[in-house]
């Protein structure tokens, strides 16, 4: 390669653990620093956003953005880093689908803050003071970015160039990426760095035609079979309706599929395809009785929509 | 609530029973609400979830699925299938804030016409008494 590459990596709304999946490559890091010259990474290296305001428009070659967005200030870095990059990549659940925090588009925004900060146990506040964008102090005034009414993915924000999901996104896939970028072999712009098939395809676990779930559980209140289907034995599992890549090792590790990874292939809605995938394991034709076992699951849309429900086709609850 | 609001419902309906049966009370001459949009499918067993979710999304203030009677299906056991399907659905929708009497799964056979006309009656005075849905102008919080 004659010259170096631009990169930028940057978090948003989120918990870092994107940012740590990075480093997470191994010696793969060794190759990235060969390759690159790290033009702004607020989580391990010193640069200004004033730095990044001088950059040339497009100088950034690419941009791994993390984290949902939820704020005036994510907002305005997505759009300054969307136009000093050639190439921006939502990397993660986050910045892909909206991700956990996009479950807080269950709740109103002053539900949300009157819970943070007058309802919580912790907290005193019997003036119901709230944080507010500009406070005026002795030594001047002081500002805090503007909490949105709504969380938004990046792409519900700027123009996105590819997405790579996980929570946080497998070695394996940024290993994809990274080759598809330093070898300058790029997929179609909109494409997903994950699998071409859903989870259950790579999913180690046998599966059997026999659909016979009397009633769902959750994982700590059976001792269930570890080398049979987790849905067909009552546990909810994302599965059916999550796109593969991820190497199913959740479910490797007897936990069941939360779909990180996001919607599979022609899923337009998680959730409107994990309603169909368990109505399918239900082995009752009798309307009383299918009542009594769907009662039993608790929390149905922040299970089904636990990381994608800024992207669902209802995106928020009323 | 506007006085003037008109429900608009979405009615799917499956092509061996519920869709005769609509066609019946054509036929018949029975009045009622102009307010569904029927949309013939080859079996209830075939609405899929996200059907009845983007309808909601889209604009619709109500939601019908009508399926041949428990042990009619033409193809046996796809009406079965929506009976597992839409208690989940209302579920769901209750879950997101979408009021219970806007989604309803009917068994209405080839010859009742009269039920369908009936079904439909209800539905759209339910809706109606719930007043507009806009879930447009609630998605576009989130465009």
């Amino acid at each position: 390669m004659s010259a170096k590459l631009n990169l930028a990596i940057y978090w948003a709304g989120s918990c870092g653990g994107c940012d740590v999946s990075i480093l997470d490559i191994n010696e793969r890091i060794l190759d990235v620093a060969q390759n690159c010259d790290i033009k702004f990474w607020p989580i391990a290296m010193d640069f200004k956003l004033s730095d990044v305001e001088k950059y040339a428009d497009n100088s950034i070659d690419v941009c791994l953005f993390n984290g949902c967005v939820r704020n005036s200030e994510q907002e305005h870095i997505a759009k300054l880093l969307r136009k000093k990059s050639k190439i921006l990549v939502a990397f993660g659940s986050c910045a892909y689908l909206g991700g956990i925090p996009g479950m807080a588009n269950f709740n109103k925004k002053q539900e949300i803050l009157d819970r943070v900060y007058v309802e919580a146990q912790s907290v005193e506040n019997s003036e119901k003071i709230f944080p507010q964008p500009h406070t005026k102090v002795a030594e001047g005034e002081l500002e805090i970015p503007v909490f949105h009414d709504y969380v938004k993915s990046l792409k519900q924000i700027v123009d996105v160039d590819y997405f790579i999901p996980g929570c946080p996104p497998t070695t394996e896939i940024i290993n994809t990426a990274l080759n598809a970028i330093f070898s300058g072999k790029l997929p179609p712009k909109g494409t997903v760095i994950a699998g071409k098939k859903n989870l259950c395809e790579e999913c180690p676990k046998e599966k059997t035609d026999e659909k016979k779930v009397k009633k769902f559980v959750r994982p700590y209140q059976v001792i269930f079979d570890e080398k049979k289907c987790l849905l067909e034995q009552g546990i909810i599992c994302i599965g059916p309706a999550t796109i593969g890549g991820c190497g199913a090792r959740c479910i490797s590790a007897n936990i069941p599929c939360r779909g990180c990874f996001g919607p599979a292939l022609d899923v337009s809605d998680i959730g409107a395809k994990m309603l169909s995938a368990v109505a399918s394991v239900i082995d009752s034709n009798d309307p009383v009785e299918i009542e009594k076992i769907i009662s039993e699951i608790p929390d149905m849309a922040g299970m089904f929509y636990r990381f994608t429900l800024p992207v669902s086709l209802l995106r928020r609850s009323k | 609530m506007s006085e003037n609001f008109e429900p608009r419902i979405v009615a799917f309906l499956c092509r061996w029973c519920s869709y005769t049966g609509a066609d019946l009370a054509g036929t018949s001459r029975i009045k009622y609400p102009a307010n569904v949009v029927p949309i013939k499918v080859m079996c209830s067993g075939r609405v899929d979830p996200t059907f009845v979710l983007k309808a909601f999304a889209d604009g619709a203030d109500g939601v019908l699925i009508c399926g041949c009677h428990p042990g009619d299906c033409h193809y046996d056991i796809g009406n079965y299938n929506m009976q597992k399907r839409a208690p989940l659905i209302s579920k769901l929708l209750k879950e997101m804030g979408i009021e219970e009497k806007r989604f309803r799964l009917e068994w209405v056979s080839a010859s009742e016409g009269d039920r369908f006309a009936e079904v439909v009656k209800e539905i759209t005075e339910e809706v109606r008494n719930l007043g507009p849905l806009n879930w447009k102008e609630i998605k576009e919080a989130v465009k």
